[in-house]
């Protein structure tokens, strides 16, 4: 597959272990008060306010199809830049960022995602990276921040 | 590299705004055709343009602009006179110096792009040349080192010259330059001398955008501090914080301003504009520009530019007549095409007038059905302003033939929708023969407006002032009262007139109980106005509009949103947006609207009861209220049957027997009448009640076509009458 960015940044949602590559994450936020949008998508969680820009805040829960996140859970923000904008994605939790080499020292190969994934989720991603101790999947950002294009859920745009 | 490349790009900067003032220069030059001023002015342009050129080493360039200096100087120094072909030949250069300037941008260097240098240069010496004078030192100095010289000093001889003459013997511009020489009119030139602003910097408009944005996050955290502090003890703090807060307030206001720039900005590329296209089209054109000072955001101005100038060609196309048609008709040869620019209620007007043809609202409304823009029926109806706007309508074009200025059935629509981008509104008046005025209203500033914060479920919502017309708080029995359904729809009763209400609650997808209490905000979309009903008002405030993601673009509800003094973000609605999509655009638009996103013709009917359950319709635009009046106050004057009604007498007609039905016997102390205006005329119909409004495509048919009755149609399943309500009115006796 194509040259993989070899440093990403992980995090967690719903057990599930995915990477941004750091290239495309602006910075990373703890829980965030939000705005809501409604008759919005349903992925869009709310607005924050990004020090004055306002930023939409998608939940990769709702985005990947997941189970809803517990009540007394709050989200992480990853701000990522895609197309040109904002965009915050809330997941559960926050990994380290990581470093993935091959025993020379090169970038490790990305492999396609099993093809069990279910394909809302294998939409969203580039392919899969087998650690060691865990399976990392790697987003596409700009895939993940598309919600009009994704399948719409109900409550959608009127 | 670097510094190579800041030079070049200052350069650039620089010389654009140089030529913009040239083009107004020479089309001044024109009518002043000896200023010395004014020739001073351009040679200095075209000087300065040559030297850094020539210090960048950009050949072509420098090649042109030095047979131009050299014209110039002749000019200016009064050894030769201002002629047609000279303009023509300077303006032709200055396009040519725009083009190579746009191949340096792009690439870097001037021999790129498919500029004709040589044929310019070679119409410049045909110039200098056909002046007959012994011309010796244009030929000069630049010949050595550019290569690209010695090819174009060939053609120079030969046949260019002619045709450089040729077109300006058939221009039939305004002026007629007059061939005295450049002393005479040194005392206009001191008026018409340019204000050279010496006083100001250029500023990169990425660093404003980011100032603005700093200023925003500056006032939020005022606002915090401000908060805090409120019930402090500390003098010396409270007194900083108060510094704190008006430093804050006006810098932003300064930082506001800086966005903020003059409309003349515009208007310098009209002068041009209008003087090509009068020659092009064979137009005699007097143009005249006021307000050029009217400032408006850096970001209106640039999405105005494209419609501005569209209008105007329309005016020059449309408008203006040939001369001979202008002197058939009586009027002077010389149209006037005026622009005018002001400040009015807290927008931007602009007017783009002419005296010429005007819009024959016959002739739009034949085209309009015939390219099945709106119905037969619906022209009939129409009013001559609404007919005169239909040009705004996707494709319209009345041009008997397309010519490449205007006239291909896109523009006017485009200008429209173009200008409702910004938030901006067009409208059109002409009479035949006298001329045509459009007005073009536009906000002051995308960036900050003032807008009416409400409450909705906890949150906040911000609507634009701009849509604003009042608030209405109903309670108890006044609600009762004058909230009605027709069919599940609210409507409210205010002062007369029917207005559509919409639930703010509803819009944003929820349902709220019916509360003892209602708070209407009543909004205006393009003329139209409905009523929003929230659950609180809060304030009015200046807000920062921002960007909304393109995840929630599409969203009819939203146009974008803001960030409140508390730091929390607030969306603000888009009130066209729900107009139209709560379907209360159309029902006072009439059936417009519907008519072009949808082939069939739907109208929005009123639905009556007449008769024991006969069913009747009218158009509810040609309602304009519906009253109940004791049956009391009915009072007889001969046959006809009247009510006195606001300072005056409704004469009313029974429906059921002006449509040929037997008149129920009812023994109600109420009747229910729909009062209709037209122009002069108020006519009361009396009904026996109202059942619906419904928004219908109808199909008519002649069945039960009698006096009154102009056919029948379907509507919810059931055969109903079409009033005749020019027939019904002329019962009465009210000129119909």
């Amino acid at each position: 597959m194509a040259a993989a960015a070899s440093q990403y940044c992980t995090f967690w949602v719903d057990g599930l272990f995915f990477g941004v590559a750091v290239s495309e994450v602006q910075e990373v936020l703890r829980y965030q008060e939000l705005t809501a949008v409604p008759s919005g998508p349903e992925a869009v969680h709310g607005l924050i306010n990004l020090r004055g820009q306002i930023v939409t805040a998608l939940d990769l829960r709702c985005r990947l199809g997941l189970p809803p996140r517990p009540e007394d859970a709050l989200p992480m923000n990853v701000i990522i830049r895609s197309r040109g904008e904002v965009v915050s994605l809330l997941v559960d939790d926050i990994g380290d960022v990581i470093t993935v080499e091959n025993r020379t020292g090169g970038a490790l190969a990305l492999e396609p995602a099993p093809a069990n994934v279910p394909s809302i989720v294998q939409d969203v991603i580039v392919g899969v990276l087998p650690l060691p101790e865990s399976i990392l999947l790697v987003l596409d950002a700009d895939r993940a921040a598309d919600v009009a294009a994704a399948p719409e859920p109900t409550g959608g745009t009127a | 590299m670097d510094d190579d490349a800041e030079i070049i790009a200052e350069f650039l900067v620089e010389s654009h705004e140089n030529l913009d003032q040239l083009d107004r220069d020479l089309v001044e030059l024109e009518k002043q055709p000896g200023s010395r001023d004014l020739l001073s002015s351009i040679f200095r342009t075209i000087h300065t343009i040559k030297g850094t050129s020539g210090f960048l080493a950009f050949n072509r360039l420098e090649q042109l602009t030095h047979v131009g200096e050299n014209l110039l100087s002749r000019l200016r120094d009064g050894e030769m006179a201002m002629t047609p072909p000279v303009t023509e030949a300077l303006l032709s250069m200055v396009d040519t110096v725009r083009a190579l300037l746009g191949a340096v941008e792009a690439t870097g260097s001037d021999a790129a792009g498919d500029a004709d240098v040589d044929g310019v240069v070679a119409a410049l010496r045909a110039v200098l040349d056909g002046e007959a004078e012994p011309v010796v030192e244009p030929v000069a100095e630049p010949v050595a080192e550019s290569t690209a010289m010695v090819e174009s000093v060939g053609p120079a001889a030969d046949a260019p010259g002619v045709e450089a003459v040729q077109p300006t013997a058939e221009t039939p511009i305004a002026e007629t330059p007059t061939e005295e020489p450049a002393a005479e009119t040194a005392a206009d030139d001191e008026t018409a001398r340019r204000g050279v602003v010496e006083s100001s910097v250029r500023v990169d408009v990425d660093l404003l955008d980011s100032l603005v944005q700093l200023v925003g996050e500056l006032v939020l955290t005022r606002n915090q501090v401000l908060q805090r502090t409120e019930d402090q003890d500390d003098i010396e703090l409270v007194r900083a914080v108060q510094r704190l807060d008006l430093v804050a307030s006006e810098l932003q206001e300064g930082i506001m301003k800086t966005r903020m720039q003059p409309i003349g900005q515009v208007w310098s590329k009209m002068p041009r504009v209008v003087r090509d296209l009068a020659v092009q089209l064979g137009r005699e054109v007097d143009l005249r520009m006021e307000g050029h000072e009217t400032e408006l955001d850096r970001s209106l101005l640039e999405a105005l530019k494209g419609p501005l100038t569209h209008l105007v060609r329309n005016a020059l196309d449309h408008g203006i007549e040939r001369p001979e048609a202008r002197t058939a008709a009586g009027k002077p040869a010389q149209g006037r095409l005026q622009l005018r620019a002001f400040h009015e209620s807290g927008q931007v007007v602009i007017e783009i007038s002419d005296d010429g043809a005007g819009i024959d609202p016959d002739k739009i409304a034949a085209a309009a059905v015939q390219r099945g823009v709106i119905t037969r029926d619906q022209a009939a109806r129409m009013e001559t302003r609404e007919i005169v706007n239909l040009i705004f309508r996707p494709g319209f074009s009345t041009a008997a033939e397309v010519t490449n200025v205007s006239g291909r059935g896109v523009g006017m629509d485009v200008v429209r929708t173009n200008i409702e981008r910004i938030g901006g509104t067009v409208d059109m008046h002409s009479q035949v023969g006298q001329g045509t005025t459009c007005r073009v209203r536009i906000p002051l500033t995308l960036a900050i407006i003032p807008a009416l914060v409400v409450g909705e479920n906890g949150e906040t919502y911000a609507i634009p002032q701009a849509n604003l017309v009042e608030l209405v708080r109903l309670e108890g029995e006044e609600l009762d009262r004058s909230v009605e359904h027709l069919a599940g729809a609210p409507v409210l009763r205010l002062r007369g007139h029917l207005l559509p209400l919409v639930s703010l609650a509803e819009v944003l997808g929820r349902r709220r109980p019916d509360p003892d209490a209602l708070t209407v905000v009543v909004v205006q979309n393009d003329g139209q106005r409905f009523g929003l009903c929230v659950e609180e008002v809060h304030d009015t405030q200046e807000i920062v509009v921002k960007p909304i993601g393109r995840q929630l673009k599409s969203l009819p509800t939203y146009a974008g949103a803001t960030i409140m003094g508390d730091g929390r973000v607030a969306l603000i609605l888009d009130v066209p947006g729900i107009a139209h999509a709560h379907g209360v655009a159309q029902i006072t638009e009439g059936s417009a609207e519907s008519s072009t996103s949808e082939s069939t013709d739907s109208t929005a009917l009123l639905v009556l009861e007449v008769s024991n359950g006969r069913r009747a319709a009218l158009p509810l635009r040609e309602v304009s209220r519906l009253e109940e009046f004791d049956v009391a106050r009915i009072e007889r004057s001969g046959d006809a049957e009247a009510v006195q009604y606001r300072d005056g007498i409704l004469p009313l007609v029974r429906l059921t027997s002006a449509i040929g039905l037997a008149e129920t016997v009812r023994d109600d102390d109420q009747v229910s009448v729909v009062v209709h205006e037209a122009e002069n005329r108020r006519v009361g119909i009396v009904i026996d009640r109202v059942l619906d409004v419904v928004d219908a495509a109808i199909v008519p048919s002649d069945v039960g076509r009698r006096a009154g009755v102009l056919g029948s149609a379907v509507i919810q399943d059931r055969v109903t009458d079409l009033v005749d309500l020019d027939a019904v009115v002329a019962l009465t006796g009210v000129g119909a």
